[in-house]
């Protein structure tokens, strides 16, 4: 799988995820630059976690008018995958390639922890090899994770099946104790109407060997995987 | 001209912000302050006529300077600074 990931200035966790892909899961992790809107064939995009534009306006607000965001747009458009994780999430909810908004943690603080999400929907591309039920175990960190939406886009989001990971607790119960930034019902990733473009405030790019000591992360690029593969036979 | 823009959460929308702040006031005594909405106040000097100007900024804040999901935006029009 030749996956591309964005850099954006203010990008953290660029390196990481190309890294995750590359040297741990033994995929083709591209380094796309914002600047360059050519996506040099990939068959995935990821926008990595960070500060892209240091968070000026809005987290998120400003990445969407970077060259390369162009070409995403359209590869989404086009049916192509794509994945936003933390900042990433943040940059495609400002697109308005996903719906909701991410806001301050209801906490009002920083928040770097160990949560675990359970599958909602494991027919996306990017559960697949998932089972509906499953817990993941994932670290966050961010400030403005909290997920919102007006009530009514709440209530099609919800109905329209569209929320792929909520956090819970390790049994898979969705308490308020393990919903550590105050999200509605405590959605922690959701999907496009088309299935093709995934957000979520999780890093699953750090959760992906043993030496990090979390590894739940791997079953999301290799269902990605296995989906483009999938999709090549059918 | 000076446009100023006023950019706020939406009702309903949930603004921990607002909410730490209304907090910090009533430790303060303030009791009888309630529903402290945060939001972000932006100033900016535009060229030409006021209707261009009002149409233009309206795309600003629609594309760009508030989010529409989650915030409302209103502007005023006036003469630049020191004009």
């Amino acid at each position: 799988m030749r996956c591309g990931v964005v850099s954006f200035p203010g990008s953290l966790d660029d390196a990481d995820t190309v890294h995750a892909l590359s040297d741990v899961l033994g995929f083709d992790g591209v380094q796309l630059w914002h600047k360059d809107p050519d996506l040099h064939g990939v068959e995935c995009v990821i926008l990595p976690g960070g500060f892209s534009y240091g968070d000026y306006l809005r987290s998120g607000a400003l990445a969407r008018f970077a060259p390369v965001m162009d070409s995403v747009i359209e590869f989404a458009a086009g049916g192509g995958l794509v994945m936003g994780l933390c900042n990433g999430f943040q940059i495609l909810c400002e697109a308005g390639l996903l719906p909701g908004a991410l806001v301050r943690n209801r906490s009002m603080t920083f928040v770097c922890d160990t949560v675990h999400v359970r599958i909602e929907r494991s027919d996306t591309p990017f559960t697949n090899l998932c089972e509906t039920g499953d817990r993941l175990e994932l670290p966050i960190k961010h400030g403005e994770g909290c997920y919102v939406a007006d009530e009514e886009s709440l209530r099609r989001i919800e109905d329209s099946g569209r929320v792929v990971v909520r956090y819970s607790d390790a049994s898979g119960e969705t308490t308020e104790a393990a919903n550590l930034n105050g999200s509605l019902n405590s959605i922690a990733g959701v999907v496009n109407e088309a299935g093709n473009v995934f957000g979520m405030m999780p890093h699953a790019e750090h959760a992906c060997e043993d030496l990090l000591g979390l590894e739940d992360g791997a079953i999301i690029f290799r269902s990605i995987e296995a989906w483009l593969r999938r999709d090549l036979r059918s | 001209m000076q446009a100023k823009v006023f950019v706020t959460p939406k009702s309903g929308v949930l603004d921990p912000a607002g909410k730490a702040t209304e907090h910090a006031l009533h430790s303060l005594g303030f009791e009888e302050v309630h529903d402290v909405r945060l939001g972000r106040y932006i100033t900016l000097e535009v060229d030409g006529d006021p209707a261009e100007v009002t149409a233009r900024v309206d795309d600003m804040c629609r594309q760009l300077l508030a989010n529409g999901v989650i915030e409302d935006y209103r502007f005023e029009l006036g003469e630049s600074p020191g004009q």
